[in-house]
Order: structure tokens, then sequence, then C-alpha cells
């Protein structure tokens, strides 16, 4: 029993900290989102270099081997950096491909995904589709047609993995015929939004793997999503903190008064819940697979609620100045707020567990 | 990162489980408190026999030296086997634990055995009419008297006073000092005249606490504990092993609760259906157990972190705060699930599970306020943890 970060856990925290606050600064993170094309390319292959884009992927085919507890952590901080970068959908991609490829599959698209050679993104919701995870309209076939929304970073991706009706996964490259990308405007500029038209578009591959093979897959696309969320609230709080300690009304500094300080507080609750939600589902992840489905679900609802509601919190701890354009809090807001709906939202997530719970399925209880 | 048991915590667990199986006395008797009290004393010889009485105590002291995760273990697997408490729980989890850090040899030699055994029944007296959170106000006074202190004041919110043979005191022994400073930590001996105690009848209709009034009660200076002027030193010690080993037994009893609403969720009809399948029952179950689990996690957190240090930290008190709010939000949602037949109180024919949610909805009124209200809490997270500067 050891419930915290071993040394090499720590260092990647620490190393990915550094590295992504020097990079994103908040300057660059505003210029980015304000770019035609929303993607940072240079800091994409910073990204690379350091491993990132294969940090959980299997080291056979280019990757780090890493697990989903260091997929978590990278997040979180990705997430406090708040990082515009096509990594989260890069890495599903990635898993996706880890869990339902073939060897040749793997070779010819995980390899240089894993490298950060090649991006991809999976296509999962359909325009004319209920938008519930792991539930797809598009019919299977030789050719592919229909419409995938809500597609993350579509623009900068080379190529899609699409979902279809029977659960599998088909390999279209972007440029190829029949394929019509345009953006969404989503209510977060640091993750751009896509959607993507198929007609009678013939997939490169379509992947060996089943339905259920992506389900683990979704599940820690959950948990690395609720990690980026207490990454987010993370920062808020500490903005927040700081603002608290330094700004003075009436004479002293707001945090003494208890109005504040206990919203504080319970900004606080809410991250550490959230960060041990996270910690709990990425240790099921790796260490008992069996009980990933409650933990992810229990790190998502929860997560989705604090990511967008800390950085609220931290808006009414900022008063006026948190409300303007130029102060950064609005960016963690909408985030955290766009976050919240992706992968499953808290009412989604919750209806999980409460079929697990009330069937009488326990929490993965050690002691 | 590992949240799996080692294999001898394992097998510590396997050998908790199977001893409380085989020993388990039964559920405790309804009928009056001191049934209950008997029943709880014989338990208690029965565990500290088998070397369960203290069981984080060392073992030069009559504990069994358990580890911190032992602890946990422990307290999560008699909470889970609805276990009953011991019963000199305060002497126990407090007392003890206080004469071995700061006790005397003799004290060490005096005190220690009967707590282990039960034979000798614990409370605390700290908390005063007006002083509540704001502890170190307090007011009782001790006046030396040769070699003895004479103590005039009352204390209020005294678990177990009725059934007590000592009393952990903290009295004012100087009055012109800073308030912490002029403090100190008795023994009192509550079989003299001196001492009267009177039930506090609570919101529930019992009086599970009590007023206890001290009128020249005398204590010899032998058992001032921890040296005249450092009780508040030697009082916060006593409430940090409160806090600490409280968390895993109220988790498990949470869970334990928690059980027992999906039980009562799927026993009542709601919209056609019954509450287990009402949507909105659905997510606000769902909702406690996601919270039950992230203090579950939290406290595992807050363990590994303590196994470092050796001190537990102020984080502790986010769980306590959050412990508060899932029993209350657990016991409200009972009633909510039980619609217009939650007026019906125990003793009622119609009354739901016998009127048991009721009980626990008013009892549950108290855990934001006992063991340090949740609005103390917020302020100690926020000037402790989070660094904020202090209004007062």
């Amino acid at each position: 029993m050891y419930f915290d970060l071993n040394d090499e856990q720590q260092a990647i925290k620490s190393t990915a900290h550094d590295f992504l606050g020097a990079r994103f600064k908040s300057e660059r993170i505003r210029e980015i989102a304000a770019s035609e094309s929303g993607f940072d390319e240079a800091g994409w292959t910073e990204m690379a270099e350091l491993g990132w884009a294969g940090l959980a992927l299997p080291e056979e085919w280019g990757g780090q081997g890493l697990g989903a507890v260091e997929l978590a952590i990278l997040f979180e901080e990705m997430g406090y950096a708040l990082a515009p970068s096509p990594l989260l959908s890069n890495t599903i991609a990635g898993l996706a491909l880890a869990a339902g490829g073939s060897d040749e599959q793997k070779e010819r698209w995980l390899r240089p995904l894993a490298e950060g050679s090649l991006r991809g993104t999976p296509a999962l919701i359909d325009a004319d589709g209920p938008a519930e995870p792991m539930k797809f309209s598009m019919e299977p076939g030789d050719v592919l047609t229909g419409t995938k929304t809500l597609v993350l970073d579509a623009g900068s991706a080379d190529f899609f993995l699409v979902a279809t009706a029977d659960g599998g996964r088909h390999l279209v490259e972007k440029g190829a015929e029949g394929v019509t990308v345009t953006a969404e405007e989503s209510i977060d500029p640091t993750r751009r939004l896509f959607s993507v038209r198929f007609e009678g578009v013939r997939p490169e591959a379509t992947l060996t793997g089943n339905g259920e093979d992506y389900h683990p897959v979704f599940h820690r696309a959950c948990v690395a999503l609720a990690a980026e969320s207490t990454g987010l609230a993370q920062r808020a709080l500490e903005m927040s903190v700081e603002y608290a300690k330094d700004r003075q009304q009436f004479g002293r500094p707001i945090g003494a008064y208890q109005a504040v300080s206990h919203r504080c507080a319970q900004m606080l609750l809410e991250t550490e819940n959230s960060r041990s939600a996270v910690y709990g589902a990425a240790w099921a992840a790796d260490a008992e697979p069996e009980s990933l489905p409650l933990a992810a679900s229990t790190a998502k609802a929860y997560a989705s609620d604090a990511g967008w509601r800390v950085p609220d919190a931290a808006i009414q701890v900022h008063g006026g100045i948190g409300f303007t354009w130029e102060h950064d809090l609005h960016f963690f807001l909408k985030r955290g707020r766009a976050n919240a709906a992706m992968f499953g939202d808290a009412k989604w997530h919750r209806e999980q567990v409460a079929e697990a719970v009330l069937a009488g399925e326990t929490a993965p209880a050690s002691a | 990162m590992d949240l799996t048991l080692s294999p001898s915590e394992g097998e510590f667990r396997d050998e908790v489980r199977s001893w409380l199986q085989e020993n388990h006395p039964g559920p405790e008797p309804e009928a009056g408190l001191d049934e209950v009290m008997s029943f709880r004393r014989d338990w208690q010889l029965k565990l500290h026999e088998a070397g369960w009485a203290g069981i984080s105590w060392p073992k030069e002291y009559g504990g069994r030296g358990a580890t911190m995760i032992e602890q946990a273990i422990f307290a999560a697997e008699a909470t889970r086997q609805e276990a009953p408490a011991p019963a000199n729980v305060l002497g126990l989890a407090m007392g003890g634990p206080v004469v071995i850090a700061h006790g005397s040899d003799e004290q060490k030699a005096r005190y220690l055995e009967p707590i282990l055994t039960g034979e000798e029944i614990w409370c605390q007296g700290f908390s005063e009419p007006e002083s509540g959170s704001d502890l170190a106000s307090l007011k009782t006074r001790a006046v030396k008297d040769g070699d003895e202190w004479v103590v005039t004041g009352q204390k209020v919110w005294t678990t177990f006073a009725q059934y007590a043979k000592w009393c952990m005191l903290v009295a004012r022994t100087d009055p012109d000092a800073p308030k912490h400073q002029g403090l100190t930590y008795f023994l009192m001996d509550m079989e003299q005249d001196a001492v009267q105690t009177r039930p506090l009848v609570q919101i529930t209709g019992e009086g599970e606490f009590n007023e206890v009034f001290f009128e020249e009660a005398r204590v010899p200076d032998a058992n001032v504990v921890g040296g005249v002027g450092n009780g508040w030193a030697v009082a916060i010690t006593t409430l940090m092993n409160e806090r600490a080993g409280l968390a895993f037994g109220a988790i498990s009893q949470i869970q334990n609760s928690l059980g027992r609403l999906s039980k009562l969720a799927r026993e009542t009809p709601s919209n056609g259906g019954t509450a287990a399948e009402d949507p909105y029952f659905r997510q606000r179950i769902a909702q406690l157990h996601i919270e039950v689990e992230t203090m579950r996690l939290n406290a595992y957190r807050g363990l590994t972190k303590t196994m470092q240090s050796g001190i537990p930290g102020p984080e502790g008190s986010l769980g306590k705060w959050q412990w508060a709010d899932i029993n209350q939000d657990l016991t409200e949602l009972a009633l909510e699930i039980e619609g217009a037949y939650s007026m019906l109180a125990r003793g009622s024919e119609h009354a739901v599970a016998g009127g048991a949610w009721q009980y626990g909805f008013l009892r549950s009124r108290a855990n934001s306020i006992e063991g340090g209200t949740t609005d103390i809490l917020k302020n100690i997270i926020a000037e402790r943890v989070l660094g904020l500067p202090r209004l007062r």
C-alpha cells in the first residue's frame, strides 16, 4: 500500500510541469488560440522528442511502454498548463491502434504515431446519432458514408479512426477522396473541434479488433481527460489563493474573510477529491483492470464537475478582473466546461456508477 | 503507486476477518444504555484477551504495535462486519495514547492496563458551555491546594461520563497567562461527590452526552499529565489521535449505510417503478458512491503521506468535513426516497425500516458539529493547508 507517486513518476511530473510551464506562457496560449489552425507545430515537435506521443504505447511499437498512471500525471500537467495540443486525441488514437490493430497495421500507423511523425484522432460521434459514448450509427462496409462530429483536432490530424455501428474502427486518411473537414466553433479556444463528412470513402484499413477491444481505450481516455480537468482545477485554485492573499479590500487581504477563504477550502476539497479519483482509476487501469469501468466513471463524473466548478469559483474569488478577457481564468472555465461534456458527461457516468452499485457491485476495495 | 495490500497486510486482514467472524457477539441489545455498556464491556474484554484492544499502542504497553495501515484495516473490517464498539472507546483512542506520549512511568503503570481491559471507562472533559470551537477559552478553574488541585467549573458533551472512572480534564491553572498557556491536563477521578453528571437530551430524544459539574472536586498533583501549563499541547495530541483513528471505520460505516440505502431504493415504489429505477434517485445514489470513493482514496493518500512523515497533516480535516456532508446527504436522500412515509418515526407501525432513517437523519445533524465543526475545519484548511491569512 503506497498511494502516491514513486520517484520515477515524480520525475515525469516535474519534467512535464517545467517544460509545459516554460512553453505555454499566457501570451503563447493566446497566440495559438487565436491562430487559424489552433495548432502549435513547434510545441508538438518538442513533446514528441520528450516521448509523449507514445508515452503509454507499447515499446515494441516505438512507445515508452508506460501506464495509465503516468498518462494521468502527464495530462494533469497538461491541464495545469492549459496546453493547447492534440496530444489527447493522438494518445487515444494510439491506444485504439494498439488495442485493435494487426501487426501490419501497427507497423504502418502506430509506430509513426508513437514517434510523433503522424497524428491520428478518433472520429466517434455521429452527427445524426445520440452523442453518447460507445453508441455509433454509421454503417460499416467497404465504403463509409456519414458525418462524424465533435472530432478533436481534426485540422492537425493525418488520419481518423472512424467508429461504425458494429463497434469497428476504420482508418481513413484525411486526404482520402470523399473526406471533408469543417471547423466547428468550440466554447474552448484551446482545443479545436471539427465535423468530418465521409462521402463513400474507402478506408485505408479496418482494424481487426471488435467493439469490446475499445472499451478499455475509452476508459483510459476518460481517466486522462479527468486528469486534465484536475490540473485545470489545481491551477485555478492556486491562482485564487495567490489573489486572495494579495488583493486588499476594506483594509485586509480578501482571503482573511471567511466568505472567500471557505470558498477556497471548497475548491481544495473538490480538487483533491478529483485527483484521488483519477489516481485510483489510473491505478485500476494498470493493476486491476476488472475494476476500471467503475473507477473510470467515478473519476470522470467527479472531475467533470470539479473541472469547471473550481475555475468558476475562481472567477468569483477574483471578482471583476476574473470576468475580463485579459485574465486567463476564462480559458480554464471554458476548457473545463468542454471537458465536462466530452467522453460522457457527469450524468452519463453517474448512470454507469448507479448501474454497477445498484446491481450490487462494490467499489474496488483494498481493505 | 500501489493500492494493493502487501502479503503481510493481506494476512493481517484475513486474520482480523476470520477472528471477527468467529467471535462476533451478534447485535447489541436494544434495551437501555446500561445493557449496551455491559455488552460492550464483555466484548472489549474478549478483544483484549485476543490482543485486539489498543492495537495502535506499542507492544510494551500491552498493545499490538500495529502499523497505520493495519489500524486502517482493522477499523474497516470491524465496521464492515458491524462489530460492536468496545466499551472504553475514548480510553483506547485518546486516553491511552496521551498517557503513553506524555505520562510519567507511574502513570503508565497505573492507567494503561485497566483501559485495555475496559475495567475503567474514560471520558473527555474539554468542551464547556461557553467554549465550543474556541476551546482554549475554557474557564473551568483548577487551584493548587497542597499536593492537590481543586477544580470548579462545567463541562459539556461528555460522552459516557455516567460510566467513567477517569475524565481527561483540561482546566485553567493560570488565569493570567495567555489563553493557550494557562491550561493543564488532568486525570480526574469521577467517583467523588463533587463531580455530578446529568444527561444532555439531544434532538433525537436520547441522552448520549452529558453535562458534568465540578464543585471543588479534588485531583492529586500526581494526576497532571505533561506538566502544569502544557494542557493545550497535550489536548491537541488527543484530538489528532481521534481524527487519525476514525477515518477508516467511518468510511466502512458509510459503505454499510449505502448498501442499506440501495436496498431501500430497490424496495420503495417511485414513478411507476422502484426508486432504484428512478433516474433522479439513481443520480443521487451514484453521486454518494462517488463521494465515498473519493473520501476512501483521499484517506489512503493521507495515510501514505502520514506513514512517510510520521505526523497526521491538516489534510485530515478534509475527510472529517466530507464525512459529515456525505452522512447528512445520505440520510436526507433516504427520507426523500421514503416520501410521505418519511414522516413516521420509530415506534410507528408503518414506519419504514423501523424508523431507522428518521433517527439517522436527526443524529447526522451533529456530524458537522461534533469533533470540529465543518466551519472551523474550513478555517483550518484555509489557514494551514492553503496559507490564507487569519482574520482573528
